[in-house]
């Protein structure tokens, strides 16, 4: 042992020495040791206070009377409470007579947009853009199969081409090119006449020949004028929207080898009223459409938006 | 010749089993690794029945020089090598990731080059290859000097190198190919952890038998340290890495724990990953190597005793703050809680004894650059210890949990104290290992410091920023009472903040390739024709104390201090 003076701090060192390190024999600094102290104190008080102590089959409750599910059901029971009446009235209210109470309408907006966030953005996008060739955008007022209220409303709760749902929005375009029900040549030429309708290219004899083809193979789906045809789901062809675009390769892909879109059935995820609530938030978006502008059969529609609303 | 013949036998007999284990593989991968075994064996057979001395042909390669005297270095060389090597490699997989965060086209659309596959590579490289060669190295380095005894078992010390570099192999390898038993920092599968357990449980033996043999009437407190990261990783490890194989032949594995003791048994494990093996081993290497870069004594003996037990004790309990607002029991989360903050003094107490032995030698923060990397270490280990515990509050962690600022915190914590601790050994250990009066370049070292500085002030800042982002995005409300954002807009608006943590991490990887090109050309025996460091400008006059010059008469004068 060779105790000594450390000469620039003026410490003694312990004696001890290991390949030339030394150590002094300063005291533990004050305020080190008070925290410790003041932390150890803090814990024995947050022991006593909280949940804490393992014993046999169930740890202490704490003088608190806190727990971590207990806080999570108050919250909620909370966050619920703030909505229920809404929710209730949105539930209770005939989906046509929404529009008519604003604030109701509102509210739904706004669960629905929520909704959206969680259940529709991973396909539609944030900002239900959509995705060019694979999913809609739900901004625009080109609605394949109805854009009012009620009829958002069944598609979201039904889905679209969903096995197993007897109500899903259902349809299938033949693939004319891939199932040799129109010759390459046929092909192209309705691809011409198809482009003339939405003013994509100019009339020409090939499109001449594809009118003709058009008029026996496309339009009792699509219309004789291209309009399309909301019952089967066939988009518009006069306009410039173009899920699967519009290019004489992308319109002769299509042909060829038909595209046929799915959707869940969001029933089987969501309860009817924030299912209805995702409707009035997408009818909200920008292209939502009045039902006066739909008026087909609402008689049979009726009983069955109101064996949506389930407890 | 018993000897060669046991050692022949052994690798024979390893080299069967892989054979055979490669034969019967019921996976793709499981018998890749086999063949890695395999040929791990032939080798290690060949060496063993071969009559060249591999041991000097790898001392010219590695321009080493003999060690014929006191202590047995050849195994620190290698590791000293083997810790710069992967640091690179684990560096740049960082790099690579963060950049695919920013940018998802660089995963290339490949399995093996997906974020999931290429993360645990990057934990692993940088976690286990480069800060487990540079604890093994260091470990092996300190307790033959502070011991004063050569290296007990100089075989096995040699197999724990290569038996860990074997892991390692197999670790990566197998995180590329889709192995993975998906628990964080234990990913590889039974086989590679039952390889771990032998090498692991070799280095023991040879680090309590070189302090059994100590010529040293104490055990000097680093290899309190070591020894006590030693012996817990091997429970840690043993513990959490309990499965029960689906075959012998296959890599699937199912663990013995599960659902929420899984859970809690896998966060005992993770914590204690960071408390023993980032902090205890370490430390271990703080308490060597600070104390002789400065030549100044530890600043107290006793507040080394007392952190020391007080870090041990408390560590091994705060794993639950990992889980907190999760399915553990409500008890659980509390002890995680409160004995993560009682932990943050006794963490400190090691920063205060690292900063604090530089009293006297102050002056040579200026003037040395290995003792600024030293000192930007314990820095960056006091503030991260500091932000643990914070984080361990409920009401902080609530905030903080799944978001980016984990990230941050266990950054500042890794490239800050880790690697900065480990930078400063390298360049302590190269000069002396290879017998060169001092390294290739100091001012080197003095970019690599800055560099590697900037680089962890632009990623803990990033990642402070974008985790908070996150945490507050995640909960905000809006008036109408739902939430506000999607999940796909939380994680949009950080990309800025992807990016700024990228140019952090591209910094302190040029800071390591310059360490790199450094130690080499060290190793070469090459010297960099430069202006010392020491050389400040410094003028007596304006070196003066104000209060004193203030009260005291100016014809008293100003003591200067002799340099």
């Amino acid at each position: 042992m060779h105790k000594r003076i450390d000469e620039p701090t003026g410490t003694q060192t312990v004696g001890h020495e290991w390949d030339g390190i030394e150590e002094l024999d300063t005291p533990m600094p004050r305020w080190w040791l008070w925290t410790l102290y003041l932390t150890i104190i803090f814990a024995i008080g947050y022991v006593i206070a909280y949940p804490a102590i393992p014993m046999l089959n169930r740890g202490s409750e704490g003088m608190l009377g806190w727990t971590s599910r207990g806080g999570l059901a108050a919250e909620t029971r909370e966050a619920n409470a703030r909505h229920a009446a809404m929710l209730r009235q949105i539930a209770d209210t005939p989906i046509e007579q929404l529009p008519g109470k604003p604030e109701l309408m509102q509210a739904a907006v706004a669960g629905g947009r929520a909704a959206f966030r969680v259940n529709c953005v991973q396909c539609h996008g944030a900002g239900a853009a959509g995705v060019p060739g694979l999913y809609p955008n739900l901004n625009d007022d080109d609605w394949l199969w109805g854009g009012n209220l009620r009829e958002i409303e069944q598609t979201i709760t039904h889905g679209i081409r969903q096995p197993g749902d007897g109500q899903t929005r259902t349809s299938l375009m033949p693939s004319f090119g891939r199932d040799g029900m129109l010759t390459p040549g046929q092909i192209q030429d309705v691809v011409s006449h198809v482009r003339t309708l939405s003013g994509k290219e100019k009339a020409s004899a090939a499109s001449a020949r594809g009118a003709a083809i058009y008029a026996d193979n496309c339009a009792a789906c699509h219309g004789p004028a291209g309009q399309g045809g909301r019952q089967f789901g066939a988009p518009d062809l006069t306009d410039a929207i173009w899920l699967y675009g519009g290019s004489r390769d992308a319109i002769t892909a299509t042909l060829t080898n038909a595209h046929a879109g799915v959707m869940p059935a969001w029933a089987n995820r969501l309860d009817a009223v924030t299912i209805r609530m995702l409707a009035a938030y997408v009818h909200s978006l920008g292209g939502g459409e009045d039902f006066t502008a739909a008026p087909a059969a609402p008689a049979s529609d009726a009983p069955e938006a109101k064996a949506d609303v389930r407890p | 010749m018993t000897t060669v013949l046991a050692r022949a036998g052994i690798w024979l007999g390893v080299l069967f089993l892989a054979i055979i284990g490669a034969a019967l593989a019921v996976d793709k991968a499981f018998a890749f690794h086999m063949a890695i075994i395999g040929a791990a064996a032939f080798v290690g057979l060949w060496v063993s029945i071969s009559r060249v001395d591999y041991a000097a042909v790898a001392r010219g390669i590695l321009h080493a020089p003999a060690d014929p005297g006191k202590y047995d270095d050849d195994p620190v060389r290698w590791g000293v090598i083997a810790t710069v090597f992967w640091g690179m490699a684990g560096f740049l997989a960082g790099l690579y990731i963060a950049l695919e965060l920013a940018f998802p086209v660089l995963n290339l659309n490949l399995e093996w080059t997906t974020f999931g596959r290429l993360r645990p590579l990057h934990t692993s490289a940088v976690v286990f290859a480069f800060g487990g060669n540079a604890l093994i190295a260091t470990s092996f380095y300190v307790v033959q000097r502070t011991c004063r005894a050569r290296l007990a078992f100089p075989g096995l010390a040699r197999f724990v190198f290569w038996g860990y570099q074997l892991f390692i192999v197999l670790a990566a390898t197998g995180y590329l190919l889709g192995i993975t038993q998906s628990k964080e920092y234990a990913e590889p599968e039974w086989y590679v952890d039952w390889w771990l357990t032998i090498v692991w449980l070799a280095y023991l033996a040879v680090f309590v038998g070189t302090l059994v043999k100590r010529s040293e009437p104490h055990i000097y407190v680093a290899n309190w340290f070591y020894l006590g990261f030693i012996i817990t990783v091997a429970m840690l490890h043993v513990v959490n890495n309990m499965d029960v194989p689906v075959s012998f032949f296959g890599s699937k594995s199912y663990p013995l724990w599960s659902g929420v003791q899984g859970a809690l048994v896998q966060w005992w494990y993770g914590h204690n990953a960071v408390g023993f093996f980032l902090t205890a081993g370490f430390l271990a290497m703080m308490y060597y190597f600070v104390p002789k870069q400065a030549e100044r004594p530890i600043y107290s003996y006793r507040l080394s005793i007392i952190h020391f037990w007080a870090l041990i004790f408390l560590y091994i309990w705060a794993g639950p703050h990992h889980l907190l607002y999760t399915a553990l029991p409500d008890w659980a989360q509390t002890l995680g809680m409160v004995f993560s903050i009682v932990l943050w003094m006794p963490s400190w107490g090691g920063m205060i004894n690292g900063l604090m032995t530089l009293n006297g030698a102050w002056d040579k923060v200026r003037t040395d650059p290995i003792i600024r990397m030293m000192v930007m270490a314990l820095a960056f280990y006091g503030m991260s210890t500091f932000e643990g515990p914070m984080m361990s509050i409920k009401s902080v962690n609530s905030l903080s949990h799944y978001t980016d600022w984990t990230i941050g915190h266990v950054h500042s914590g890794a490239l800050g104290w880790n690697g900065m601790i480990t930078f400063a050994s390298v360049y302590y250990l190269v000069p002396r290992l290879w017998q060169r009066q001092r390294l290739y370049s100091l001012r080197w070292v003095n970019w690599h410091f800055w560099l590697a500085t900037i680089g962890i002030v632009f990623y803990a800042a990033s990642m402070w920023v974008a985790g908070i982002t996150q945490g507050l995005m995640w909960r905000e409300y809006g008036p109408d009472g739902y939430l506000v954002n999607s999940f796909a807009e939380t994680v949009a608006a950080l990309h800025l903040m992807f990016l700024l943590r990228a140019l952090g991490g591209g910094l302190y990887l040029a800071g390591a390739v310059i360490m790199t090109v450094n130690v080499w050309l060290t190793i070469r025996g090459k010297q960099r024709d430069e202006a010392p460091m020491r050389d400040t400008a410094f003028d007596p006059a304006k070196d003066r104390p104000l209060p004193a010059a203030a009260q005291s008469a100016p014809a008293a004068g100003v003591a200067v201090p002799a340099e």
